[in-house]
């Protein structure tokens, strides 16, 4: 480990890890915006998730690299490319968690809801969403960790991400580049991983100073462990 | 669609068949990397899982850390294993095993803790000690989420298997890196078609494979509580 080639290269880690940091935010953003919908769709209608759970979890088995690939023939070698699949393999986490996020809500709070004179959208946007909001934040957890640590990936069709530090410390046979890009790699997922717990505590007041009140970092509702 | 044409141009070709570098032996490489690793990882996962949702302790910090432990990119620990102890087994071993124990951990971490308690209440009425427990009740009843756990272990090593051919050993990953760097798109794309058949075949030997795994009762429970 050679200490000072850190300050020195700054100038060139400070952007490879502002784009990786970029490919592993927005794929789960997007991921959310269609899920989010599509999930109180298949809620509405039964009939729909079924087959669309059979397509994410097909989708699911994919490999990034052979999908970067397919895609560089349509949007060429640029950020797109990576952001296809990965906001793909996003969604695949967080349509299940949408889905089962808004189930779990108990009949008697949705009775109460339309007792108080709520309607259905209102009772949506007011009630169920927010109850489903630790179980989408559990998707969103896997989805940001998971598009960060690909995002690597994505240099090998050379696109920038913190993966350069790997391809060129493999080159110049360097092992001081692989941690530095393995460590900035965990310390961004980290920090997203924070940042969403934290966002999870504010939006869930209700869940705080309860008798078995779950501590910041608790697990929280199961992680959603993969395609079912 | 030039995707499929250069695939199908590229697939159709007899010499991708035959010969050391053909499809059938890349396959069966890429089956041997994939599939030791997963068996490694789950020799470790499952018991670890098994006794952390046993004693239901310690599951906060196992969950957190498995999440975090996502985060590995397979790619940098692949290079960092290379440029430290040179190319070997554990080159490409060490990265996969790395990558496929915590959808497995926290699967049979989830499955063992979420066994009903009035469940375990009565198996210890009847008498049994916490190992018999253990393995008449938990485990049967965690085996879905268990395969669940093994399932996606399975598609990431097989999906991820792909990249340790930027190290320069076999396997299906060879076609794409070795396209990709001599410009051949027809070989990157063919072997990335053959590729995603495999991943998908993988998944659905997995999910047949839950149909004789989960134990009857549990089948039978599923079937009448829809």
């Amino acid at each position: 480990m050679q200490w000072s080639w850190i300050p020195q290269n700054w100038s060139i880690i400070w952007p490879y890890t502002l784009d990786n940091l970029l490919l592993g935010l927005v794929p789960p953003l997007i991921g959310l915006v269609i899920s989010v919908p599509v999930g109180i769709a298949c809620v509405a209608k039964r009939w729909l998730y079924p087959p669309l759970l059979s397509v994410t979890s097909a989708l699911y088995a994919l490999p990034s690299l052979a999908l970067f690939v397919v895609l560089i023939d349509y949007t060429g070698l640029g950020n797109l490319t990576v952001i296809i699949p990965l906001t793909l393999f996003s969604l695949c986490v967080l349509l299940p968690n949408v889905v089962d996020g808004l189930r779990s809500v108990q009949e008697p709070v949705r009775q109460a809801a339309t007792a108080m004179g709520f309607g259905q959208l209102r009772r949506l946007v007011q009630v169920e969403l927010p109850l489903a909001v630790p179980v989408v934040i559990a998707g969103l957890r896997i989805a940001v960790v998971s598009s960060i640590s690909l995002a690597s990936l994505g240099q090998l069709i050379g696109v920038s991400s913190l993966g350069y530090f790997f391809i060129d410390g493999l080159q110049r046979d360097f092992p001081t580049e692989i941690y530095v890009g393995l460590a900035l790699t965990l310390l961004l997922a980290l920090l997203c991983d924070v940042i969403l717990v934290a966002a999870r505590t504010v939006l869930t007041p209700w869940a705080r100073g309860r008798a078995i009140a779950p501590s910041p970092l608790a697990p929280g509702p199961p992680l959603a462990i993969g395609p079912p | 669609m030039s995707f499929l044409t250069f695939a199908w141009d590229w697939l159709k070709s007899p010499q991708q068949w035959q010969g050391s570098d053909g499809i059938p032996i890349r396959i069966l490489q890429h089956l041997y990397y994939s599939g030791l690793s997963l068996l490694i990882a789950a020799l470790i996962a499952v018991p670890v899982g098994l006794l952390i949702g046993h004693h239901r302790r310690g599951g906060f910090v196992a969950v957190n850390v498995a999440n975090i432990w996502r985060a590995i990119p397979t790619l940098g620990l692949l290079i960092l294993v290379v440029v430290l102890l040179g190319l070997g087994v554990l080159a490409w071993l060490i990265p996969l095993v790395v990558l496929a124990i915590p959808p497995i951990l926290v699967n049979t971490y989830e499955g063992v803790v979420g066994v009903d308690p009035e469940l375990k209440d009565a198996a210890r009425g009847m008498g049994m000690t916490g190992w018999q427990l253990l393995w008449k009740v938990e485990v049967p009843c965690a085996i879905p989420l268990i395969m669940l756990g093994l399932r996606t272990a399975a598609i990431f090593v097989v999906a991820t298997a792909t990249i340790a051919a930027e190290i320069g050993v076999g396997g299906l990953g060879r076609y794409i890196i070795d396209g990709l760097a001599s410009n051949d798109y027809g070989e990157v794309a063919g072997g990335a078609a053959v590729i995603v058949v495999l991943a998908l075949l993988i998944q659905a030997l997995f999910t047949g494979l839950r149909r004789f795994v989960v134990p009857r009762g549990l089948r039978l429970q599923a079937r009448s509580s829809r």
